[in-house]
């Protein structure tokens, strides 16, 4: 059983109003909030720490390197990887994504295929067809199903010889549909391809071993689970990693520099130029202990009972309508009200201090295909409570009769 | 005829009656209620207005070397908002609107009550109202 006032206890920002209302923050899959543990280790690194990684003898630089590759090794047991080599550090998932498309553009040629889904987020769309606008390679795209899942038949249909890579995400940011990726991922080394799965809203929510996942790339961001912004993660199987040319040149990537040639580092360094977002890096890891320690399947068990607990409660409010109604969900209820636009809802609840998310979400194929200017977007972390369901479902009723 | 600088004065007044945001809230969907609906063919891609989160679109035209606009919104917030902005520039002389100064609006208190992505929104209506009497000014 999980303490969720002490939990709540670790958020300092939980404690403040907005509007003068208490804090109802449920805009967990836009970003989540912090606890104190890793506040003070980014300040803590700031006020004995700071010192450049991997490059200096002195003892400062010594004790950033070490806490910084402590966090690598923290994120490989967290992960399931099978080298601390195989866990790349970015910005961010997006960041991660880009890495693997800019590499992929001279690995692919006309003729081969990229698999990616209706649902994905602008940033696992982007990133491939400038890929493929440069490499000659075409973009397939899995349909949705009415219910907000992936229409497996297609998929089948689309996997060919010619496909060179699947990406697609774990868990939808907007409909919340959590996707069969061991069954993607199966399926599509049978033929041969690659597979890249943005992870950003399943890293905290579900239980991830890389080795038994099997996938060839997995991204997720620090900000979505309780870390730092401007921290990512690449992870990526040695041998993948090793065939996709670096990404950005600099410092720290490099075996030897001459101007009749350039050979790179090993793994990791080579996909790390320049100096990292070390503070962050190194508060990623309080973050990781945070998750660990409550345990991501206590966690995710949580998260399921306020899903379920938020759903029958939302239905209950005439003219809703739930985008993304399987019953394998993450904590993410995506909805509209019957005559209303999600905007002014956002804006009123609002008032009331409740955080949602309003809008298409990044992912307007996913707005096309229900054909709707967006939603209204509840998301669920682990700090939240039935009684602030309960706070945001009165606000979203107030809402309605406003503006009906 | 009012003008513009009398209009503005109504509508800061209108506001002082309100206590909180909520009352504030429900007159600004009032008037998106109320707001004259825009002719089915201005309702087109060319005058959606960029930079809004929700869809706005806007027509202006001269009648009687005056501008008349019509808008509609599929947020009925962001109606209440842009029917202010027509109630204070709508039927005035190009010239006026192009000086107009629009500082009621921070004297109601509508930006603070947008957040910055939502204020942006606020300022390309405003700015799209003055394009429309630049281009009509002769």
């Amino acid at each position: 059983m999980l303490d969720i006032n002490k939990i709540r206890a670790q958020f300092p920002i939980l404690n403040r109003k907005v509007n003068g209302k208490e804090l109802v923050y449920f805009d967990n899959g836009a970003t989540t909030q912090k606890p104190q543990a890793v506040i003070d280790a980014e300040a803590n690194y700031y006020s004995n720490e700071n010192a450049n990684v991997h490059r200096g003898v002195h003892f400062l630089s010594g004790l950033a390197t070490d806490k910084f590759e402590e966090t690598r090794n923290t994120i490989q047991a967290f992960i399931g990887a099978k080298h601390n080599h195989e866990i790349i550090f970015t910005k961010g998932t997006t960041d991660s994504i880009n890495l693997v498309a800019n590499g992929f553009r001279t690995l692919l040629n006309k003729g081969d295929e990229i698999i990616i889904s209706e649902m994905e987020h602008h940033s696992n769309i982007v990133p491939w067809q400038m890929c493929c606008e440069i490499s000659g390679a075409t973009l397939k795209v899995i349909p949705l199903l009415n219910n907000g899942s992936l229409d497996m038949d297609s998929f089948e249909k689309l996997l060919s010889e010619n496909t060179k890579l699947v990406a697609v995400s774990h868990v939808s940011n907007a409909l919340g549909t959590i996707n069969p990726i061991e069954i993607i991922i199966e399926k599509a080394h049978a033929k041969g391809a690659q597979v890249m799965i943005d992870g950003a809203q399943a890293a905290s929510h579900i239980v991830l071993d890389m080795q038994k996942l099997n996938p060839d790339f997995y991204c997720f961001s620090a900000h979505k689970m309780f870390g730092p912004t401007g921290v990512g993660v690449l992870y990526g199987k040695e041998d993948s990693l090793n065939a996709l040319p670096p990404y950005q040149g600099g410092g720290e990537m490099i075996k030897e520099v001459n101007f009749s040639g350039t050979s790179y580092a090993c793994l990791p360094h080579k996909f790390e130029a320049g100096t990292p977002n070390i503070a962050g890096v190194i508060a990623f890891k309080a973050a990781i202990d945070f998750i660990t320690e409550l345990g991501v399947e206590t966690i995710a068990k949580y998260e399921d009972e306020l899903l379920q607990y938020a759903t029958s409660e939302i239905l209950k409010i005439e003219g809703v309508k739930i985008f993304g109604t399987t019953k394998n969900k993450s904590g993410i209820i995506s909805f509209n009200i019957d005559g209303l636009h999600p905007y002014d809802i956002g804006m009123i609840v609002d008032k009331l201090g409740v955080a949602i998310r309003t809008g298409h979400h990044c992912t307007q194929p996913i707005m096309q295909k229900f054909n709707i200017p967006g939603t209204a977007r509840i998301s669920i972390a682990v700090y939240n409570t039935k009684a602030e369901v309960d706070v945001c479902i009165n606000a979203i009723k107030k809402a309605k009769q406003m503006l009906s | 005829m009012e003008t513009i600088k009398n209009i503005q004065a109504e509508i800061i007044e209108d506001f002082e009656m309100f206590d909180d945001w909520m009352q504030k809230y429900e007159f600004l969907i009032d008037l998106g209620k109320e707001l004259a609906p825009i002719e089915e063919q201005y309702k087109i891609e060319d005058n959606l207005i960029k930079g809004c989160q929700s869809r706005v679109w806007l027509h202006a035209e001269k009648q009687d070397g005056k501008i008349v606009y019509t808008a509609d919104s599929d947020a009925i917030m962001t109606k209440g908002i842009i029917a202010i902005l027509i109630r204070v520039l709508s039927k005035q002389t190009p010239s006026e609107i192009i000086s107009a100064d629009l500082s009621f609006i921070d004297t109601i208190g509508l930006k603070e009550q947008l957040s910055a992505t939502r204020a942006n929104g606020l300022v390309s209506m405003i700015k799209k109202m003055k394009l429309y009497a630049l281009a009509y000014q002769n």
